[in-house]
């Protein structure tokens, strides 16, 4: 699904990832924790074309494709759904009318009939109960006066409505009361299937409790430092994060 | 480009001259009660006094009228194509429902008209009519060139020299029917000018939706010169809507004057999508306490069109209110300016006046001048202002096309949203929808545009 190789970029004229391998088959949850600045936002940003990121070295292959000269709008419709740390505000963008936009337009590409307004309707209404979201969220302006929790279940309904390939989760859970994370959890775990691959981007333990990842990986300063099962995130959390920057160092040094 | 010819040793431009010349041969021809041939005359003599605004006055500073005084503009002939019902019904959808007279080139087209019976209710006349004789022209005597005096304004004292037709609407004390008062001004012809004059009487606790819409159906250079006299009476509530969405070649000046007395409202939604030279003026004089203006505008254009926005708002008075939104959308190498003035005179305490015009420029040589300008003579006072001038914001963009809709689609649901909000302001669903709509369409012909010139 996902190989990248050897990835440096920038973020504006700043390195910041440092030398990234990872490779995500088909099916396959991969949890990315890390310290803050570590690299984490930008890696996947630059997975989702944002202008500004640039590759320096290094490659990614989505489904087999280089994803370099590709436009974050048809890295969208070939399947990759990128839910952001920090949900913008659009003032004034319906956030139903958008939502069907955007499906239509995935839609379309992948060969497959649009939505009309009615058909849309359903399919939003049957999805935003999956993640208990008030339905007047759909009639107001894309993020505009919502909640952090509600922002959230926003992006988990349009992945719900979308249904990518690769769902990078870009903290997720961040902000979310105990029975939202449960929610959106479980929305995200309605996606789970042989054919679709994750990576999850969290600072806490408690969301892999719902989503039980195949793969844990440290992000530190660029590079990652440590890889392991889903054990490796409950040391994490028990231990922090200074012992493995630690052997990261000592390692660097023979 | 036709051309008037020159009179004698007149030291005037020939801009000013033409119209001179027209007024005069005009004279024979004109109809009216003495006193309006008298208003007449004043105020030719003031045009011809002052004759057309230059830069070097801090009003015009930004516009020029150059383009508007080298066409010798001629009221168009008599026998003019009024709109099939059916282009009536595709202009305005929303005036099926509503009241509605018809202009072309200024004068009322009966046949598309629906008009209140006369039966001392809602009053909409068309001026012609009412100068002709009886209550109706003792009303526009006692209302006409009050509020909008000509003798400092070239625009005002062509269109009251020239003046023929227009409205007269009068809102009757306590009218609190829904349905809006439509008034659709349709310009015809190449080279052509009209003059449309309204009188706006909104009685005592009357409430009312007026529309005035300006369009034309077919290419040819026009130039539109409207003057609009407000009077709204004590604890009255109006909504006047202006459209502007006449051609690429049209040149539309308009000078709409309004004055509130005591715990009246006027909200006026600004909607200005045509026309390559767009100057519009608008004033609202607080007159007595506990009025309050709202002002919201939207602006927009592309290629090489200039719109020039002039508002002033006067707290005559203690306790008033003002808000102003005002709102540019500018591409190509259009031109936007917003000057708004707020007056509080030195015993209007406890004014509140806010301002504010945000602006969006889609290319680097669209270029906006925005001037808010804050005259507080009283001390006791809540007033605000701020204008900003920005771009498409890059995180939203990117927010878009990481759903999938694609970079120009993406720009025009942007630019849409930043328009709605004045649409949305619009009383009644059936007419803010319709506006939307309008708005909607103007920006995606603008991306087209703004695509177009790129390549
Ligand atoms: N556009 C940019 N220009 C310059 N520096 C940037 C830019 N974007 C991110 N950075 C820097 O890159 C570093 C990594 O940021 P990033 O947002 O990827 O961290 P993160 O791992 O997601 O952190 P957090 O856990 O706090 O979300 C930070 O030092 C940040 O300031
Ligand atoms: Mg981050």
């Amino acid at each position: 699904m996902l190989e990248i190789k050897q990835l440096h970029a920038n973020a504006g004229d700043t390195p910041i990832i440092r030398g990234i391998d990872l490779s995500i088959k088909a099916g396959e949850i991969h949890a990315i924790m890390g310290p803050n600045g570590s690299g984490k936002s930008t890696l996947s940003n630059v997975l989702a074309g944002k202008p500004g990121y640039e590759v320096t070295s290094g490659e990614i292959l989505f489904k087999g494709r280089d994803l370099s000269e590709m436009e974050p709008e048809v890295r969208a419709r070939e399947g990759i759904f990128l839910a952001f740390q920090y949900p913008v505000e659009i003032p004034g963008v319906n956030n139903s009318y958008f939502l069907k936009a955007s499906l239509n337009a995935i839609r379309e590409h992948r060969g497959e009939p649009t939505l009309d307004a009615m058909d849309f309707l359903a399919l939003a209404k049957e999805k935003m109960s999956h993640v208990e979201m008030p339905s007047d969220l759909m009639n107001r302006s894309i993020n505009e006066g919502f909640s952090g929790g509600e922002k959230k279940r926003n992006e988990v309904l349009q992945m719900l409505l979308l249904e990518p390939a690769l769902c990078i989760l870009d903290e997720t859970d961040s902000g979310l009361d105990i029975d939202a994370l449960r929610v959106v959890a479980g929305g995200v775990n309605l996606l789970r299937s042989p054919e679709r691959s994750m990576l999850i981007i969290t600072h806490y333990q408690r969301l892999l409790d719902y989503i039980v990842p195949d793969y844990v990986h440290v992000l530190a300063d660029g590079r990652i430092v440590r890889s392991g099962g889903k054990e490796l995130a409950l040391e994490l959390d028990q231990k922090g994060y200074g012992w493995i920057e630690e052997q990261a160092r000592t390692e660097g040094h023979e | 480009m036709s051309r008037s010819s020159s009179t004698g040793d007149d030291e005037r431009p020939l801009g000013t001259r033409h119209y001179l010349e027209r007024f005069a041969r005009a004279a024979q021809h004109r109809a009216g009660p003495g006193w309006l041939e008298t208003l007449r005359g004043e105020a030719i003599a003031s045009f011809a006094e002052i004759g057309f605004p230059t830069r070097r006055l801090e009003e015009w500073r930004y516009t020029s009228t150059a383009p508007i005084e080298r066409v010798a503009f001629e009221l168009p002939e008599s026998d003019r194509s009024a709109p099939t019902p059916e282009e009536l019904a595709e202009i305005a959808p929303c005036a099926s429902q509503a009241w509605r007279a018809v202009f072309v080139d200024g004068r009322l087209c009966a046949e598309r008209s629906v008009l209140p019976a006369d039966s001392g209710g809602l009053r909409i006349d068309s001026l012609a009519d009412a100068l002709a004789g009886g209550e109706g022209e003792a009303l526009v005597a006692a209302h006409l060139a009050r509020q909008a005096p000509f003798k400092n304004d070239a625009f005002t004292a062509l269109n009251t020299a020239f003046m023929e037709d227009g409205a007269l609407v009068e809102i009757p004390p306590g009218w609190q029917e829904e349905r809006p008062l439509y008034l659709l001004f349709v310009s015809t012809g190449n080279e052509t000018i009209s003059h449309p004059r309204t009188l706006v009487i909104a009685r005592p606790g009357s409430r009312a939706t007026l529309i005035q819409d300006h369009v034309s159906l077919d290419s040819g250079t026009r130039f539109s010169n409207a003057v609009c006299e407000v009077l709204a009476e004590e604890n009255a509530a109006l909504d006047l809507v202006l459209i502007q969405r006449e051609n690429a070649q049209s040149y539309h000046v308009s000078n709409l004057q309004a004055v509130q007395e005591r715990d009246s409202r006027v909200a006026l939604h600004t909607i200005t999508l045509g026309g390559a030279l767009v100057r519009n003026e608008l004033g609202l004089m607080l007159a007595a306490p506990g009025a309050e203006a709202d002002l919201r505008g939207l602006f927009l254009g592309g290629s090489r069109r200039h719109i020039d926005n002039h508002t002033l708002v006067d707290h005559a008075v203690p306790h008033c209110t003002s808000r102003q939104l005002y709102k540019g959308i500018l591409g190509g190498h259009a031109r936007g300016v917003f000057r708004g003035r707020v007056i509080v005179r030195p015993d209007a305490q406890k004014s509140d006046a806010l301002q504010s015009n945000p602006n969006l420029l889609l290319a680097n040589q669209a270029e906006i001048n925005t001037k808010p300008q804050l005259e507080i003579r009283a001390d006791d006072v809540k007033c605000s202002h701020g204008s900003t001038i920005g771009q498409l914001d890059r995180e939203a963009l990117f927010y878009l096309r990481s759903r999938g809709v694609e970079e120009r689609a993406a720009r025009m649901l942007l630019t849409r949203g930043f328009a709605a909000e004045i649409a949305a302001g619009l009383p009644l669903e059936s007419l803010s929808g319709w506006a939307r709509q309008l708005v909607d369409s103007a920006v995606e012909t603008l991306t087209a545009d703004m695509e177009g010139s790129e390549t």
